[in-house]
């Protein structure tokens, strides 16, 4: 039960570092939000170039994130930032690309071309289209990508906390370097516990974007 | 294949971009120093692909014979919950898993593996169920029809019709298990990640850049080639069906 | 020889029991095509399906060539029966030529043999092997699909086949060029076969005897003939159509109507074959708004002549009595 005195004892710390740690997750996802959802319907106009920014986003996505981390530190050395939170949000922003494009991208392309067709039939603009038919058909499959990426996140920033990040895996760090299996366990459960929650509100968020009748991806 | 020439132009693009990058940013003399490190790099190296394999492999071998138990139509009932578990599993961070395994089995190899070996088995399992599900019922039907027995219709009609979806799992697994293994060495395990983490602490750049690179170059080529092995293994039939469909 | 006796399966679906096939009696002799037939849902798949036991029934026999199946274990079973599926169900994993081998295999045919067979079953329905052999499924058209799952079917040489729906996923075109390659193959072959379809003019044209279902139970088997002309009740009478005298006209061919005349002179009246249908031969009549018909031989000698009362009188007599039926029945008496 020393896991639950700890708790007691350290609640101000376990809060803040959790809140640090979704503010910084939430930060990056947010902003590859905005990149990733435009980037996703623009490359829906040329297969090659979709091709491209798929195959570079699927490289990206492979490198470890510690790998990343450190290939960016004498990079953003150069301004000043080569540890603490910047290159920990941009590599978050890296890795969640991929899956909203990808999503984007998808769900886009499948929407069924008779419904793309009905649109045009009834005078529906190329904006207008994309507004009204397929961005929200597509909202299933792009929240299904965000929820992905922000679940793999919460992961990659727990490593951040090894550049000076901060968040939840600096409990654990310390637990690691201090063999104290308390800590360990307390960050672990508490960043594990953020993930599972997430994951299933997200999934609720998810199915109430699905229209009745749509089939959830 | 233009499609896996353009997945190399890819690959080999971003490389050089991040290259060149580092290449701008470095000081002088840097790329001695990492050279320095080679050896290390190389023994490292070593430890690092002797901890996945042996994770990975062992994961492999569970977890398919595990996901076919849990597809055959006995255990179904079971299964789901089976796989509501596996799916929550999957969203536990890597570093809180290995940090767990390391409070029960200590400081080493064994947590290590054993840490990465959970994470691996996952998406196997999960993928390896799912495609025996979602072979077509008429298949099996006609399978049975023949006269075909339990193991016969497994080995000849299910698992060949589910292997691009296992394939899918595994080499989603590996990457995964390849990228985890810097973080393994914070328990024990040795491998690249300490010439990282090293790098890191002591501020010694050019040590943090080998391992990094050496990490990075390391994940990237056992992703590729285990694109190429799934080109390679999934029966020619299948491939030309997924194509048309 | 398939025999039915008393076949049941009763499902139980959430506590309700359905009754899917209810005490099925039936016999089809030896080298004729059965065709079960009726709306979904009526039991006739879940009877087909019982003979290979696919489903298992709740109760009741099969016989195949008098021998009771219940003795043999399912593979075994299977492995005797063809079976010819809708969706075909090729593997797409084997070649054409491993798929055709499937059943050879399991039996342990020698390799030389099994793969001569490949190569014949694929002349007999005008696929060259040497092109097709070593393709996969996903490289042949629907139809050469659906002739390869017949054919895989045929592979072991089965005396009893099972068709489920074969053709129902096939363009019309396409089914009556298949339906009539397969009843050519099945002059060759003599199978006993049982056939699942939902389309009546289907089951007129490839039938030998007809089995209507309705709810689990099999209301009428007779010879298509038979069925058309007397349906036992309103049920079988509003399946088979309103129209179900012209779809009789199918059953006859021009010989059947035939006034024989040698001396027939040809004027502006169409000619036709003694095997022409009574169909096409109406069809002829009316849109070309000639009284009678003139009728050759296969030598395209003039025979004789056919018109509208010929063909009335034809439907207007009755069916012949079933000879089975009278063999059956002086069976039991003796």
């Amino acid at each position: 039960m020393n896991l639950i005195d700890y708790f007691l004892q350290n609640q101000d710390l376990v809060l803040m570092r959790t809140f640090e740690h979704i503010a910084l997750v939430a930060c990056a996802v947010g902003l590859a939000i905005l990149v990733g959802v435009p980037t996703g319907v623009a490359i829906t106009q040329n297969k090659l170039i979709a091709d491209m920014v798929l195959y570079l986003g699927s490289v990206v996505i492979t490198i470890p994130s510690i790998a990343l981390f450190g290939l960016m530190i004498p990079i953003l050395s150069q301004i000043g930032q080569g540890i603490g939170y910047v290159p920990a949000v941009i590599a978050v922003f890296l890795y969640a690309l991929l899956p909203i494009v990808r999503n984007t991208y998808t769900a886009i392309t499948d929407v069924d071309p008779a419904l793309r067709e009905a649109a045009r039939g009834v005078g529906m603009s190329a904006l207008q289209r994309l507004y009204k038919v397929e961005i929200p058909l597509s909202l299933p499959v792009i929240m299904a990508g965000v929820r992905s990426a922000v679940v793999i996140n919460i992961g990659v920033m727990a490593i951040a906390a090894y550049i000076g990040a901060g968040g939840l895996g600096s409990i654990i760090s310390r637990g690691i370097s201090q063999s104290d299996p308390v800590q360990i366990f307390a960050g672990a459960i508490t960043v594990s516990v953020l993930a599972i929650i997430t994951d299933g509100a997200l999934f609720l968020l998810q199915k109430k974007v699905t229209p009745p009748g749509q089939a959830s991806h | 294949m233009p499609k896996s020439l353009l997945n190399i132009a890819a690959r080999t693009l971003l490389m050089a971009a991040v290259i060149l990058l580092l290449a701008a940013t470095m000081e002088e003399g840097t790329l001695d120093e990492m050279l320095y490190y080679m050896p290390d790099v190389l023994y490292l190296g070593g430890q690092h692909l002797e901890l996945a394999a042996v994770s990975a492999g062992l994961a492999l071998i569970t977890a398919i014979p595990l996901g076919v138990i849990l597809s055959r139509p006995a255990c179904r009932r079971y299964a789901e919950y089976v796989m509501q578990f596996l799916n929550v599993g999957a969203t536990i961070p890597t570093l809180a898993l290995l940090a767990m395994s390391m409070s029960f089995l200590g400081i080493g190899f064994l947590p290590a593996a054993f840490g990465l070996y959970v994470i691996t088995l996952l998406p196997i399992t999960r993928n390896t169920y799912t495609g025996l599900c979602n072979v077509p019922n008429h298949l099996t039907e006609a399978a049975r029809g023949m006269g075909m027995t339990a193991m016969q219709r497994l080995l000849r009609v299910e698992l060949p019709n589910s292997l691009s979806v296992i394939f899918a799992g595994t080499r989603t697994a590996f990457s995964l298990n390849i990228g985890t293994v810097p973080i393994a060495y914070l328990i024990g395990g040795g491998g690249l990640g300490e010439l990282v983490f090293m790098g890191i602490r002591l501020n010694d750049t050019p040590m943090m850049l080998s391992g990094a690179i050496a990490t990075a170059l390391l994940a990237v080529a056992v992703d590729l080639s285990l694109g190429l092995l799934s080109q390679i293994t999934i029966p020619k039939g299948i491939r030309m069906s997924a194509g048309q469909a | 020889m398939i025999k039915l006796e008393k076949l049941t399966k009763i499902f139980d679906s959430y506590g309700h029991q359905v009754m899917a096939a209810n005490q099925i009696d039936m016999e089809v002799p030896s080298g004729e095509i059965c065709v079960l037939l009726g709306p979904s849902g009526c039991g006739k798949t879940t009877t087909l399906k019982m003979i290979n036991r696919i489903i298992h029934p709740t109760s009741g026999k099969v016989y195949i060539n008098g021998e009771d199946t219940s003795k043999l274990c399912d593979t075994e079973l299977r492995r005797r029966i063809g079976y010819v599926i809708q969706q075909i169900g090729l593997f797409p994993n084997m070649t054409i030529e491993d798929n055709i081998c499937v059943v050879p295999d399991l039996l342990g045919w020698p390799k030389a043999q099994s793969r001569k067979r490949a190569k014949e079953l694929l002349e007999m329905v005008a696929l060259d092997p040497s092109v097709f052999l070593k393709r996969y499924p996903a490289q042949l058209s629907g139809g050469q699909q659906q002739r390869v799952g017949v054919i895989r079917a045929l592979a072991a040489d089965a005396p009893v086949m099972l068709m489920d729906e074969p053709f129902g996923a096939i363009d019309p075109i396409n089914r009556e060029i298949i339906q009539d390659e397969f009843l050519k193959m099945q002059q060759e072959l003599n199978k006993t076969i049982m056939f699942v379809s939902h389309d009546i003019d289907e089951a007129v044209k490839m039938a030998d005897k007809i089995a209507i279902f309705s709810q689990g139970e099999l209301l009428q088997f007779d010879s298509p003939d038979r069925i058309l002309a007397n349906p036992i009740n309103e049920f079988v009478e509003n399946f088979v159509g309103a129209d179900r005298a012209i779809k009789r006209l199918r059953l006859f061919t021009a010989a059947d109507a035939l006034v024989a005349d040698a001396t027939t002179s040809i004027g502006t009246e169409p000619v036709v074959s003694l095997q022409t249908s009574l169909t096409d031969a109406s069809a002829m009549l009316y849109s070309s708004g000639a009284e009678r018909l003139c009728c050759v031989d296969a030598d395209n000698r003039i025979v004789g002549w056919l018109g509208h009362q010929q063909i009335a009188a034809r439907l207007a007599q009755a069916p012949q009595a079933s000879m089975e039926k009278e063999a059956l029945s002086c069976q039991k008496a003796c």
